[in-house]
């Protein structure tokens, strides 16, 4: 772990292991329960990124607004969406956050600010560009988080967002977490900065790259960026590096990858990284750690089972939420 | 359903003051009302054309900013205010510009709704303007309204007189869905009945206006003025023209529509929008469904030609349907 001075409390820190390991084993339940067939979804695993939103997360309030992508599901559980309502919705059932209707690449949560979730690369910059606006404009202290790929950096949206985000002094937060690709393409061959970061000196905003995998350097991060923006100082873009354990959609052969490229990241998996450096460094003990686990196990089966024996949503559903009115049958 | 009665002392006003002087007023009844635009504030003149002259003034550059000239930065952040309770109007000056803003049109406003199950929405109103006649060419002056017409979740707007613009807009900023304002540009500065302060037209209501017997005539945006006159001038010869004006495109007033081809039994739709897979093929469709067997000739269309709007002033007018083609297609179903 880096930079230790910045470290911060002891609270925050096993309160960021929470969030990653939530994260963690909430994926590898999606995992085993789509591949058993229980569930049928696109499924766009975040494992290996989890230290990201985790440590972003805490430095943010359901006050606070994010705008995330298909490969989401760390960001929603990290700003604290409920395990039930997310898997419900996952399954498709009419007790999910969107009553079955939006599904893994849209899940919406104003609750916890869960504001937009998009299924378009690059679109999540252009939206919480918005909702900083809105903020901004009624002279409240929100501030609103776009995560994103490296694959994001190069679409219109991206420029045209950070930009727009600058010359207005958004109070907006712009989260890059650099997998290494986009889509099956290497990050060398779509992308001509040798750091997405490079790109903020483009359009007049700080640009840091750190390392996405320890959650203090992103907790630093973070934490300037979200103070800089609360203080109406305007946006900052973060790129956080990092790796995805699981390819780009769940079944991802990975024969894109290099032979060794992907067993090299995951023996640097940042769940039990963190958690034996809470441990060597006192910061918790194996008690607090296997509870907090144990507690986390126990929600995602309750969760399972709530998704699985929910009801699926009417058909009628299909007229309703087109329009404020619902639509004629 | 017809529009306000104007107070007779009322100056004329032209579509631009009727546009300025909803937005004012939108802006005085709620500040969630904001605009964003390219030029829209005063110390860029206030817009292109002028719409929005006045308003930074009067409400601050907060809520009325000049924006860079990125079409998907405006609507996102547009998109991004109205989920958290705001009334964005954002302007896309032209409406060939939309098409680089489609991904937050389509994919996002139009959407969030559904896709969040109800808990978002996105009541944001694109006001866009375009229309053959300026020699502007084949980026400048294309109606595109089917396009959106053809997306669940927006609703489509296109007004033909000033008090029509002022009560719609009035009507699609507070609107809780996502509305395209369809500004004419040819037509901006031709003077019409002045609208009556705070008079709202309801969306989704068309305006019959003209009562006929012989034929249904069906039309929206600047093709309205071309439509009355042709119908004005066959009164004369004793053909009875109903005039009806959609206002709304999306969701379209079928009802007004079909029970006047119930009784016409004739009906002819017009649009400045090239004929196929438009507008007018999507109500002829319906006019079938409905009223197949009470047809006394064929739905006849007339659109603008399929081709790119062209250029050369002799191309462009005989591009856009003119009033002989109206007269031609109604004459045609008197057989």
């Amino acid at each position: 772990m880096s930079n230790p001075s910045a470290s911060p409390p002891k609270a925050v820190l096993v309160d960021i292991y929470r969030r990653m390991k939530q994260i963690m084993q909430n994926d590898e339940r999606f995992r085993a329960v789509i591949k058993a067939g229980k569930i049928i979804a696109p499924y766009y695993s975040p494992r290996g990124q989890e230290a990201i939103p985790a440590a972003v997360s805490v430095n943010l309030t359901d006050e606070d607004y994010i705008c995330t992508i298909y490969r989401g599901v760390h960001d929603m559980l990290a700003k604290g969406v409920p395990v039930r309502e997310l898997w419900a919705e996952i399954a498709g059932k009419v007790t999910g956050t969107c009553k079955g209707k939006g599904g893994p690449m849209h899940i919406t949560h104003p609750k916890t600010g869960v504001m937009v979730t998009t299924g378009i690369v690059g679109s999540s910059m252009p939206i919480a560009n918005g909702l900083a606006l809105a903020a901004q404009i009624r002279g409240e202290k929100r501030v609103a988080v776009a995560y994103f790929g490296d694959g994001a950096s190069n679409i219109g949206a991206f420029h045209e967002a950070l930009n727009m985000a600058s010359v207005w002094k958004l109070p907006v937060v712009f989260v890059c977490q650099n997998n290494g690709y986009g889509e099956h393409t290497r990050y060398e061959l779509a992308t001509s900065a040798k750091k997405i970061s490079d790109r903020a000196a483009g359009y007049s905003m700080p640009g840091v790259t750190i390392d996405g995998n320890d959650p203090l350097a992103v907790y630093a991060a973070a934490k300037q960026a979200v103070e800089r923006a609360r203080a109406g100082h305007g946006p900052t873009l973060i790129e956080a590096t990092t790796f995805r354990f699981h390819g780009h959609v769940f079944g991802d052969a990975d024969a894109y990858m290099a032979k060794g490229e992907k067993d090299a990241a995951m023996a640097k998996d940042p769940v039990p990284a963190f958690r034996a450096w809470l441990l060597a460094n006192g910061h918790s003990n194996e008690g607090e750690l296997a509870g907090i686990e144990a507690g986390i196990e126990k929600e995602i089966d309750a969760a399972v089972d709530y998704a699985l024996t929910s009801a699926d949503p009417d058909v009628a559903e299909l007229r309703r939420d087109v329009f404020a009115t619902e639509l004629s049958a | 359903m017809s529009a306000a009665k104007p107070a007779d002392a009322k100056k004329p006003m032209n579509t631009i003051q009727a546009v300025n002087m909803a937005l004012a007023e939108a802006m005085t009844l709620d500040p969630n009302v904001i605009v964003l635009g390219e030029d829209v504030a005063d110390g860029q003149e206030g817009g292109i054309v002028g719409c929005t002259k006045g308003l930074s003034s009067k409400f601050g550059t907060s809520r009325v900013r000049s924006t860079p000239i990125s079409e998907q930065a405006i609507v996102g952040a547009a998109i991004g205010a109205a989920i958290v309770g705001m009334r964005p109007v954002a302007e896309i000056m032209l409406m060939n510009f939309t098409t680089v803003a489609m991904d937050m049109l389509v994919n996002h406003a139009a959407k969030l709704r559904f896709m969040s199950g109800g808990q978002t929405h996105v009541p944001i109103t694109i006001r866009t303007m375009t229309g053959a006649g300026f020699g502007t060419g084949g980026q400048h002056a294309d109606y595109l309204e089917a396009w959106f017409a053809h997306t669940a979740g927006i609703k489509v707007v296109a007004p033909s007189s000033p008090a029509d613009a002022y009560g719609l807009l009035l009507s699609c900023i507070f609107d809780d869905d996502p509305c395209l304002f369809i500004e004419n540009m040819p037509t901006y500065w031709n003077p019409g009945t002045a609208p009556e302060d705070g008079t709202r037209i309801p969306l989704g209501q068309a305006n019959v206006l003209r009562a006929g017997e012989h034929v249904t005539l069906v039309s929206y945006s600047r093709t309205v003025g071309d439509c009355a006159a042709v119908a004005a001038k066959l009164a004369g010869e004793g053909i009875s023209v109903e005039l009806i004006d959609l206002r709304t495109i999306a969701p379209w007033d079928a009802q007004t529509v079909l029970t006047s081809v119930a009784k016409t039994r004739r009906a002819v739709i017009v649009h400045e929008a090239v004929k196929p897979f438009g507008v007018g093929a999507e109500i002829a469709a319906r006019i079938n469904e409905e009223l197949f067997g009470q047809l006394k000739a064929r739905v006849e269309r007339v659109g603008a030609n399929f081709s790119p709007v062209p250029f050369a002033k002799k191309l462009e007018t005989a591009f856009v349907p003119g009033q002989a083609s109206i007269e031609a297609a109604i004459r045609k179903t008197l057989g």
